[in-house]
């Protein structure tokens, strides 16, 4: 099935966001060849998003043109300079994509990073055959186009099959194959494995690798974990916020130069991995909290999401619980964690953690457990309840009621330690993604717990965000907090764990979900 | 992660190759907003009670087996009972008084009255249940595009945010569970309140977020363009589909004259 592929060229191309005063792109000059394959890597906030749309036709026409070359769209972003595909303005893209005698070839797809908020509808053949019904393909054309495409890309279930029941990974495939059905003569994916685990990343990138030799098709990934993407590319392309093309060139090369300034600014380049701490193990490790043959169950079932878990947590020591999605590491985290009370089995909060509130966690009142269990969850979203960062942080000494002096000491510090300290005033929902995971953690932090538990707490996270998580949990674990972590991060359990715990997969297969 | 609306092919108590199940989504529509629509105008034992009748003898051709019925329909057994016993117990009382308790009395007329309202209920409420059970969301929205020429763009998006309800139920729960981690959530029925404000708000941002994303890969794939678009899955109206609504239409019109003949039958607007 191959397309026809489509040449990008960017000539000194700007755009400024509605509202915005600076540019969050100016001055991109950048020639990508039919059936090249390049990575775009740039530190966060450097515009790649914004590219990609802009590439896709997403930021709209320009509806007029304002002083000097800028003009304004739709949307009321403004833009600059010139970015076409074909010699034809990107901001018609799709505009004219179109059917020509029964064949459409679209001029560009675009796959986000949220496998949740990429499907569409219930079944999965549905959901592939939505860009061809909106392209006004014939029926009779459109199904053996949705069957191509899922072959395509390596999709073992069924045209029936519903979208509900497929993990991340598999989700991100089947985004795919709706954007392979239109024929895209260039593939634009923005972060496609940042919401993935280990197994997701691999099943995604073995697609996109099989689905560019059969088609040609010219492709831009946006991406952090270079790693992942190194041997399918042609040439690096790296941003700069607000500066334009900073590095251009083959992988090696662009990488040998710039890989260490590009790993001080986030990105995963491979000779460039953060460095685990050093770390001293205290002789007295207190008995936290244990577990025999407990079993837990998500909320409102009562089917076993994992069973039969002995666990010993200890202050001073970490103990990491792995295994493949559905296995129930989640829920877990959330039984020990107080939250959800177990279903069978022993679960006991020695002395040292319980401090006379008995060995029931999950009976616990919701203020008397902060002071003594932490918890990180996966999406930092969900734990944010203030309107400002520093409010933020306020909120757990307050229902404790810490003294004011006290309690302005304890955020301080915590600003301070996070780097958060200029966004005391903002609003949580408006951080970065890692500016959020460090503010989670900080909230959890702010009781001064004497057991942590975290929920994939890497996952997602850029390699600046990761090595300061690990050097802070480093520090915790010297000091005597007990560590609990769910994660998929190899890295992780290697840096900082002392026990692993993993966990099979559950007999009964569950929907599997963004664990 | 669960999804809110039932995959109607997941469940066993369901036969969707039964002749009823099996119509266009349009025509179950139709059909049952037809009994709806005469069984509202009037409330009495007779005309609502012969359709019930006239309804349950339909069923064996409907596809949901009476266990499957009870289960999905166990919203209208909760709306239906309580109105009944309310209209007996409180209404307006004639005829001869069965039991009195102060001023509330249970007279035959308020019982009648209450048995009617019940009745009422079931035989609107048992249509809908059927068209819920037996209808796909994917399909409903197919035929309202295609048969009710409804705009696409409506139903489709409405299917599409239909997906993200699913999500929200288990945003919600995680909401709840991050909420008592933060030590809140026991201070009191004020509190309770706050938190219960706080937790709409952020599952709302969160649910917009989504939305935001969703659009874009919408748009992305040409969804919202001003041009025609074409159809995978035809729906179309077939005989089957016609005999449905007659046959609303008879057993509704067979209901209103068992009332008249009766003597029962009290529009409400005369």
């Amino acid at each position: 099935m191959p397309t026809r592929p489509v040449a990008l060229r960017a000539r000194g191309w700007g755009w400024r966001h509605a509202g915005r005063r600076a540019w969050a792109l100016r001055g991109v000059d950048l020639d990508v060849a039919p059936g090249e394959r390049v990575l775009l890597l740039g530190p966060s906030g450097a515009g790649k998003s914004t590219l990609l749309a802009a590439c896709a036709g997403l930021l709209g026409p320009p509806t007029r043109t304002l002083t000097d070359g800028v003009h304004e769209h739709e949307n009321g972003g403004q833009s600059v300079g010139e970015l076409t595909l074909d010699g034809r303005p990107a901001a018609l893209a799709r505009v004219r994509d179109r059917v020509v005698a029964g064949q459409l070839s679209a001029a560009t797809g675009l796959l986000l990073q949220d496998p949740d908020a990429q499907t569409v509808l219930a079944r999965c053949g549905d959901d592939v055959a939505f860009g061809l019904e909106n392209h006004a393909v014939p029926r009779h054309e459109i199904w053996p186009r949705v069957d191509e495409a899922l072959s395509l890309v390596g999709f073992r279930q069924g045209r029936d099959h519903p979208t509900a029941r497929l993990s991340g990974g598999e989700r991100q495939r089947l985004a795919l194959a709706g954007v392979l059905a239109l024929r895209p003569g260039l593939l634009l994916l923005d972060e496609p494995t940042a919401m993935l685990d280990p197994d997701g990343v691999d099943l995604l990138r073995r697609s996109v690798s099989d689905v560019v030799e059969a088609t040609g098709a010219t492709l831009v990934v946006v991406e952090h974990r270079v790693a992942a993407w190194v041997d399918l590319v042609d040439r690096v392309v790296v941003l700069e916020a607000g500066g334009g093309v900073i590095a251009d060139g083959p992988p090696a090369d662009v990488l040998h130069r710039h890989g260490a300034a590009l790993a001080a600014r986030g990105v995963w380049v491979p000779a460039h991995l953060p460095a685990a701490p050093a770390r001293r193990r205290s002789a007295t490790a207190p008995a936290l909290l244990s577990t025999q043959g407990l079993d837990v169950a998500r909320p409102g079932s009562r089917q076993p999401a994992a069973s039969d878990v002995d666990l010993q947590l200890h202050g001073g020591r970490a103990v990491a619980v792995t295994g493949p999605n559905g296995a129930g590491k989640s829920t877990l985290a959330h039984v020990v964690a107080g939250l959800v009370p177990p279903l069978h089995g022993g679960l006991v909060a020695h002395e040292p953690l319980a401090r006379g509130l008995g060995p029931a966690p999950h009976r616990w009142k919701a203020r008397d457990l902060a002071a003594r269990i932490g918890t990180v969850f996966q999406e930092p979203q969900h734990q944010f309840v203030a309107t400002t960062v520093r409010d933020e942080l306020a909120v757990g000494p307050h229902r404790q009621r810490v003294g004011e002096t006290e309690l302005n000491a304890r955020v301080d510090e915590l600003l301070e330690r996070l780097r958060l300290g200029h966004l005391a005033r903002a609003n949580p929902f408006t951080l970065s993604g890692g500016e959020q995971r460090r503010l989670s953690v900080a909230t959890a932090l702010a009781t001064r717990p004497g057991l942590l538990v975290l929920d994939e707490p890497t996952f997602g996270q850029d390699s600046r965000t990761w090595a300061e998580l690990v050097a802070l949990l480093a520090e915790l674990l010297e000091a005597g907090t007990g560590v609990l972590a769910v994660t998929h991060d190899r890295a992780l359990v290697s840096a900082l764990a002392d026990d692993e715990l993993v966990l099979a997969p559950s007999r009964r297969r569950e929907p599997a979900g963004v664990s | 992660m669960s999804i809110a609306v039932a995959d109607p092919r997941a469940d066993s108590g369901l036969d969707l190759h039964a002749p009823i199940a099996r119509t266009n989504p349009v025509a179950k529509l139709a059909a049952s907003t037809v009994i709806a629509l005469g069984l509202l105008i009037s409330v009495d034992v007779v005309t609502a009670g012969v359709a019930l009748a006239l309804e349950a003898l339909a069923l064996p051709w409907c596809g949901v087996r009476p266990r499957a019925l009870l289960r999905r329909g166990v919203i209208v057994v909760l709306g239906a009972v309580p109105a009944g016993v309310a209209t007996a117990v409180f209404g307006e009382d004639s005829g001869s008084v069965l039991a009195a308790l102060g001023p509330v009395s249970i007279t035959s007329g308020s019982l009648l009255a209450g048995a009617a309202i019940t009745l009422r209920i079931f035989a609107i409420g048992l249509p809908g249940v059927v068209l819920l059970s037996t209808t796909d969301p994917t399909d409903l929205a197919d035929a309202l595009a295609q048969v009710a020429r409804l705009p696409a763009r409506f139903t489709l998006a409405a299917l599409a945010s239909l997906r993200l309800f699913g999500l929200m139920a288990a945003e919600w729960r995680s909401l709840s569970l991050a909420r008592r981690a933060r030590g809140i959530g026991d201070s009191g029925p004020l509190g309770a309140l706050r938190t219960a404000l706080g937790q709409v708000f952020a599952l709302l941002v969160l649910a917009i977020r989504r939305a935001t994303v969703l659009a874009t890969t919408m748009e992305s794939r040409g969804f919202g363009s001003r041009r025609e678009r074409t159809w995978a899955r035809e729906s179309r109206l077939h005989w089957r589909d016609g005999l449905l609504v007659a046959g609303a239409l008879a057993l509704t019109v067979l209901a209103v004259a068992a009332g008249v003949r009766a003597g029962t039958w009290n529009p409400v607007l005369s």
